[in-house]
């Protein structure tokens, strides 16, 4: 329970609580403030990336601009809709802030320091389970975003906490395989066990750049790692959850004063986390060469530093792609990210398990070879997959046209224990209960396509093309139902 | 209490508190949404008292596995069919079912409070031993896993794959495979009820 700390050798007494307590206050002061300035720095850079000034006018540089904001947020009117439940909706911003913050809890900032013959490392807790409770907690902050899209009991937000839990619930997996991977090349010196715990995993790669877990794990799980962590955090291109065109807000979209201000620390707050994880877990840490000048120092500077490079590329990304449809979200994580890192993982499980080198690269090919099999069985699977949906003669073509997007407001109805219909769900469209007076049916797709609110597709709206290829398959359907009907008069 | 000291003692009661709370919360919430909240709230508690026992692995995916996913996959159930609102109590869907559940969590309390009063009751923080070395309870639990009970744990993995295709099996059954099986669930009411005509 206690963990690794040096901190506790002697004992629990006074001075250690005192300590402890410090600690967890200082992190939780440098996280707040770090999350300022990463505000401000997003916002700054993505100004000049887009030839724009940006924030200049609150303290030099426009550094106080999101002080100013916060407390603007503080002071206004905090709104609860009507049809909201209450409790969960007053709870939701706070399951989201948490969960954030007490992953930051188990990052190493800095070496060991020794203060009044006291030792301690520089992070709050380091639990033996470690990355496991990264895990935990990052599983954790999906209530938030569901609960408050839930409990607004609005359209919009409920749409998008639904996509916000689909997603982070599918990119769990892949971030657990790569993390797996790093697992199993933290081995702790001396003996040929590995390690869960951060600051152990941090010890493991200390050694020299080329002990980095991401040249021992040979890349792939670091970037999986990227990818993935970049869908749970829902920052661009994987922002769906909040997609502007599409749904407003997203979840948040009934929040006001300062419990939306609370998502949105969440979101910077997991940002920072997530980019300091990966320091953490791929490039050492805190460590790099240090000098016998102020000795404490460099460590917290190394990280400090790694951790503004990855935060600079989640901005530059945010810049630079587009955001991904619904289907694609889907694809990549499922088809694409879960098999490699699944197939890589074992590859590196047979290198590290075999004690010779010539066992290692026999294992390591049958395994490649064995990845590679399963990979064309389920490649012709797909394929086996897309013949027959083609086969069957109805709206199976249509579902797999890229109109997923597709949403009827209308058959949203929470009160009235409708089922809904969901863009991107591969049951495709429900049956909805309906009354008995409509004639339309709204599976089907009519009128100009693709310019309504929910259908936006790419950031940019739906291409013309794809308008047009849903027009069609609406003709396809209408022509599969006319047979259909021509069949029951002839029966 | 042998063994215990007082801060081990306070975490186990305010985790015990919030496991019983979490747990009158699921059984008395008539608000669907409410009640997963509160069993998420219980799983929390339990898995406090697997650190406090030591058994930070069980802890960890206690929270990953139940609070992570399971719960997650109730919520998103509740709302996906819009069943999210105060249900109708009255009638029982299954004969029986209070006096059932009655009996049976009597049994249990009767089955805690013979283990509480038991003679095999040692008042030690572990029953099989410390694990007080760090991580050594993960390792040794792997060796467990991975050793002595690989078989059944392999086995265990078999009937889960088993279980999600025959899920997805039966979600698809009624349109011979493929994604053209939903298709009568896409179809109008007015196709549905040409069909029913034929």
């Amino acid at each position: 329970m206690i963990g690794l700390d040096p901190l506790f050798n002697n004992g629990v007494h006074l001075a250690e609580v005192v300590i402890v307590l410090i600690r967890v206050f200082v992190a939780f002061a440098v996280l707040m403030v770090a999350v300022m300035l990463m505000i401000w720095f997003e916002r700054k850079v993505i100004s000049d990336m887009q030839n724009r000034i940006g924030p200049n006018r609150a303290g030099p540089w426009g550094l106080l601009q999101s002080l100013a904001d916060g407390i603007k947020l503080f002071f206004k009117e905090d709104l609860v809709p009507e049809k909201s439940d209450r409790f969960v909706f007053k709870l939701a911003p706070y399951l989201s802030t948490i969960p954030a913050f007490l992953i930051f809890a188990i990052v190493p900032v800095g070496g060991s320091v020794t203060i009044a013959s006291h030792t301690f490392e520089l992070q709050v807790a380091d639990p033996p389970m470690g990355v496991l409770f990264l895990l935990a907690m990052s599983s954790v902050s999906v209530y938030g975003l569901m609960l408050a899209g839930w409990a607004s009991g609005s359209k919009y937000p409920l749409v998008g906490s639904v996509r916000a839990s689909a997603q982070m619930v599918s990119y769990e997996a892949a971030v657990s395989l790569s993390i797996a991977a790093v697992v199993l090349v933290s081995i702790v010196s001396g003996t040929h066990y590995s390690t869960l715990s951060t600051n152990g995993i941090i010890v493991s790669q200390a050694a020299s750049v080329f002990k980095w877990n991401i040249f021992r794990t040979g890349v792939v799980p670091f970037v999986i790692f990227m990818i993935a962590i970049t869908a749970e955090l829902n920052r661009p291109p994987f922002d769906l959850v909040e997609a502007e065109q599409e749904l407003v807000g997203g979840f948040h979209t009934e929040y006001s004063s300062i419990r939306f201000a609370l998502f949105f620390l969440a979101e910077f707050m997991n940002t920072i986390t997530m980019s300091a994880v990966a320091v953490t877990l791929f490039l050492g840490g805190p460590s790099g060469p240090g000098f016998h000048f102020l000795p404490w120092l460099w460590p917290i500077l190394w990280f400090s530093g790694k951790t503004l490079v990855f935060l600079f590329c989640y901005v530059w990304v945010r810049a630079a792609l587009p955001r991904l449809r619904y289907d694609q979200l889907m694809d990549l994580g499922w088809k694409w990210l879960i098999p490699i890192s699944l197939g890589w993982l074992l590859v590196l499980g047979a290198l590290v398990a075999t004690p010779s080198i010539k066992d290692a690269l026999l294992w390591s090919l049958a395994i490649v070879v064995g990845c590679g099999i399963v990979g064309l069985l389920l490649s012709r699977a797909f394929k086996v997959g897309k013949e027959r949906a083609r086969h069957v003669e109805s709206l199976g073509e249509e579902l797999v046209t890229p109109e997923i997007g597709r949403l009827d407001v209308d058959s949203l109805d929470l009160a009235g224990g409708r089922i809904m219909e969901l863009p991107g769900f591969s049951g495709g469209p429900y049956r909805r209960g309906r009354s008995q007076g409509e004639e339309e049916s709204s599976v089907l797709v009519k009128g100009p396509v693709g310019v309504g609110p929910l259908v936006g597709i790419t950031a940019s709206g739906v291409p013309a093309s794809e308008i047009v290829e849903m027009r069609e398959a609406e003709n396809r359907v209408k022509k599969v139902r006319k047979k259909d009907e021509d069949k029951s008069g002839e029966d | 209490m042998i063994g215990a000291s007082f801060p081990d003692e306070l975490t186990f009661f305010l985790a015990a508190i919030i496991c019983v709370i979490g747990a009158l919360g699921v059984v008395l919430t008539k608000h669907p949404v409410r009640a997963a909240l509160s069993l998420v709230m219980t799983l929390f508690g339990v898995a406090v008292l697997f650190v406090e026992q030591q058994a930070d692995f069980l802890a960890a995916v206690q929270v990953i596995v139940y609070a992570g996913a399971i719960v997650v996959l109730f919520l998103f159930v509740i709302m996906l069919l819009g069943v999210d609102k105060v249900e109708a109590m009255a009638k029982e869907p299954l004969i029986g079912q209070r006096i059932a559940a009655l009996l049976v969590g009597l049994g249990v309390l009767a089955l805690i409070g013979v283990s509480g009063w038991g003679h095999w009751y040692s008042g030690s923080m572990s029953v099989v031993g410390s694990t007080s070395l760090g991580s050594a309870g993960i390792r040794s639990l792997a060796e467990a896993t991975f050793t002595t009970y690989l078989l059944p744990f392999e086995v265990t993995s078999i009937l889960l794959i088993i279980v999600v295709m025959g899920a997805v099996v039966l979600v698809r059954r009624g349109g011979g495979g493929g994604p053209g099986a939903i298709d009568k669930a896409s179809l109008s009411d007015e196709d549905l009820e040409s069909e029913e005509a034929q």
